[in-house]
């Protein structure tokens, strides 16, 4: 029987904290159907109104929502395939290759990872400046598009799961270099490329002081940016900017349930592994 | 890397050409390889590396982005040291590190132990609502907790109210915006790393409590002589990453409280006081001394953090 009452308390404590993880989505939601009035009123109202259309209408007027939406997917889509590629071809090369230098170079891929990125926020937008990309695209995808951590992710799980057997039977049937890797390293690292995919693409997607910096012109603004600056201007029409919020929120999150179990223990494998 | 033929050679002098030619083509050989890996160190070498060298040298300039550059000396420098908002802002993100990182790992640790009990049932459930805060925007959040520490009508407040109590305006008080911006990363970032305790505990062989449990060990020194030692490179990681997170806070108290941090400017962190100097105030080679001084104090801290995790708890227990 005690260990009935322990197992009672447990879910208690878990409970709650689970109550508090959540209660801001679900407060989210309740303002984003309330008027701005109701959000400020005293006692709050905290079950769900009638003005969600109303609401998500007035988004639609104010600012460039779907505009917003497609730059933040380009660059989180760009963001993330040219990562997975560039990743997994390093990561692949460095498991299953050999060649003057490896360690050393290896060695050297990990350093990079203590770099400090803040250090150089002024640096790289200068650079940004000259290369003529600052309210560009281009400066939020190709300065990450290969990135040490996707590279030492990809050669851990290749090391372990390409076999290398396979490999040579590969090359005895007369597959490149290049074929090695498209056609039978690929198909095997295809668990750990989703894990580095949806991890580029939340990271991408929810990025704010690089994009705030580099972009300039609202039709270029993501979503952060856009949401951001919604946020600053309109005080009054708070139910509105929660709106804008709830939208911006909502493919997020549908994208990490879809894929929530495996991505979670991923991120636990990641950190033990570093 | 193993052919002694190459490593003897290069105490010979002069270097018969035959054998440049075979160190050229074994690097030859092995183009594709290396081509493979190159784009990383292109790309690091012109975003990463460059900007770190160029920083320097502009840490040393006058420069507002547009104009001419002129050197400057240590004045930047001079200038950061005795600003004494550069100060505040060090101070602050000191602050709402220590308010945010000491609950939120205390807290992260008790969730990874309830859900490590063996009669958890959900725990899968469990895992992905504590996970959820996590992958949401900090845009998003700093605009939700906005409502609920708002200065007159929020959530909060009523529950002041409720209990009594007079209301606060949360954002226009130095301690208050501090304790919203912890509360948001203790929100966020608390589940992230109750998963990641979690796996570490899960990594802990059971034969060890066994074997304790047979000594006669009680739960209470199993937890000091077995489960904090083995959990302490995970401590260690989690405490790493919470430092270089926390110094480099900047959306929260921004979106929340604007470019100076709120009224009371408790909010201006050291990342918000750079951005407010060189990209609200075009004080380029400024901000380039910020960020070494900032890369000055994540260094220090770092190895701080190393030093209390090594030392500390493991003293006096002959545990290993």
């Amino acid at each position: 029987m005690a260990t009935r009452t322990k197992s009672v308390l447990l879910h208690i404590g878990l409970a709650i904290g689970l109550l508090i993880s959540i209660f801001p989505f679900y407060w989210l939601l309740v303002m984003a159907t309330r008027t701005t009035s109701d959000i400020y009123s005293f006692p709050p109202k905290l079950w769900f109104g009638t003005q969600l259309l109303d609401n998500i209408g007035r988004v639609f007027d104010n600012v460039d929502f779907f505009g917003a939406f497609w730059n933040t997917l380009f660059v989180a889509s760009a963001c993330t395939l040219l990562v997975l590629f560039f990743d997994s071809l390093a990561g692949f090369t460095f498991a299953k290759f050999d060649f003057p230098g490896k360690k050393m170079l290896f060695v050297l891929l990990l350093a990079t990872m203590m770099a400090p990125s803040q250090l150089s926020l002024v640096p790289s937008f200068v650079i940004m400046a000259k290369f003529g990309w600052v309210g560009t695209f281009k400066a939020l995808i190709i300065p990450g598009m290969a990135n040490a951590f996707g590279i030492f992710w990809i050669r851990q799980y290749a090391q372990e799961s390409v076999p290398s057997e396979l490999l040579d039977a590969g090359r005895i049937d007369g597959c490149g270099f290049l074929r090695l890797y498209w056609n039978v390293a690929l198909p095997i690292l295809r668990p750990a490329l989703s894990f580095l995919g949806a991890f580029t693409f939340i990271g991408a997607w929810n990025d704010y002081l690089w994009p705030l910096i580099i972009l300039t012109d609202e039709r270029k603004y993501t979503l952060q940016v856009a949401l951001a600056s919604l946020n600053g201007i309109y005080v009054t029409d708070y139910s509105m900017v929660i709106a804008g919020t709830l939208l911006a929120v909502i493919p997020l999150i549908l994208l990490f349930l879809f894929i929530s179990k495996q991505f979670i223990s991923d991120i636990a494998a990641g950190a033990i592994k570093s | 890397m193993g052919n002694p033929m190459l490593n003897a050679e290069p105490a010979r002098a002069p270097v018969p050409p035959r054998l440049k030619g075979s160190l050229a083509s074994r690097l030859w050989r092995h183009r594709k390889e290396y081509l493979a890996i190159s784009p990383f160190y292109i790309l690091f070498a012109i975003f990463g590396l460059f900007p770190i060298a160029f920083s320097m040298y502009l840490s040393f300039q006058k420069w507002d982005g547009i104009g001419r550059m002129s050197y400057n000396g240590v004045n930047n420098y001079r200038f950061m040291l005795t600003d004494p908002e550069f100060w505040r802002a060090v101070g602050n993100t000191l602050l709402i590190w220590i308010y945010s990182t000491v609950p939120m790992l205390f807290l992260a640790l008790a969730v990874a132990f309830l859900l490590n009990s063996s009669f958890v049932r959900f725990r899968t459930f469990y895992r992905i609502g504590y996970f959820m805060p996590n992958v949401t925007s900090l845009v998003a959040v700093a605009i939700v907790f906005g409502t609920i520490f708002s200065n007159n009508y929020g959530l909060l407040n009523y529950v002041l109210n409720l209990m009594g109590l007079n209301s606060i305006e949360w954002l226009n008080k130095t301690w208050g915006i501090q304790l919203a911006v912890s509360v948001m990363v203790i929100w966020r970032w608390a589940g992230y790393n109750a998963i990641i305790y979690l796996a570490g505990l899960q990594s802990i062989p059971s034969v060890l409590y066994e074997a304790a449990k047979i000594d006669g060990a009680s739960t209470v020194q199993s937890f000091f002589r077995i489960t904090i030692p083995n959990l302490r490179p995970i401590i260690l990681f989690t405490l790493i990453t919470s430092t270089i997170g926390g110094m480099q806070i900047f959306t929260e108290p921004q979106v929340l409280a604007g470019n100076d941090g709120g009224v009371s400017g408790g909010g201006l962190t050291i990342v918000l006081y750079l951005y407010r100097e060189a990209f609200i105030h075009n004080y380029f080679g400024y901000g380039a001394a910020v960020g070494w001084g900032m890369f000055v104090l994540i260094a220090i801290f770092s190895i701080v953090n190393g030093l209390f995790v090594q030392g500390g708890p493991t003293r006096g227990q002959g545990v290993k």
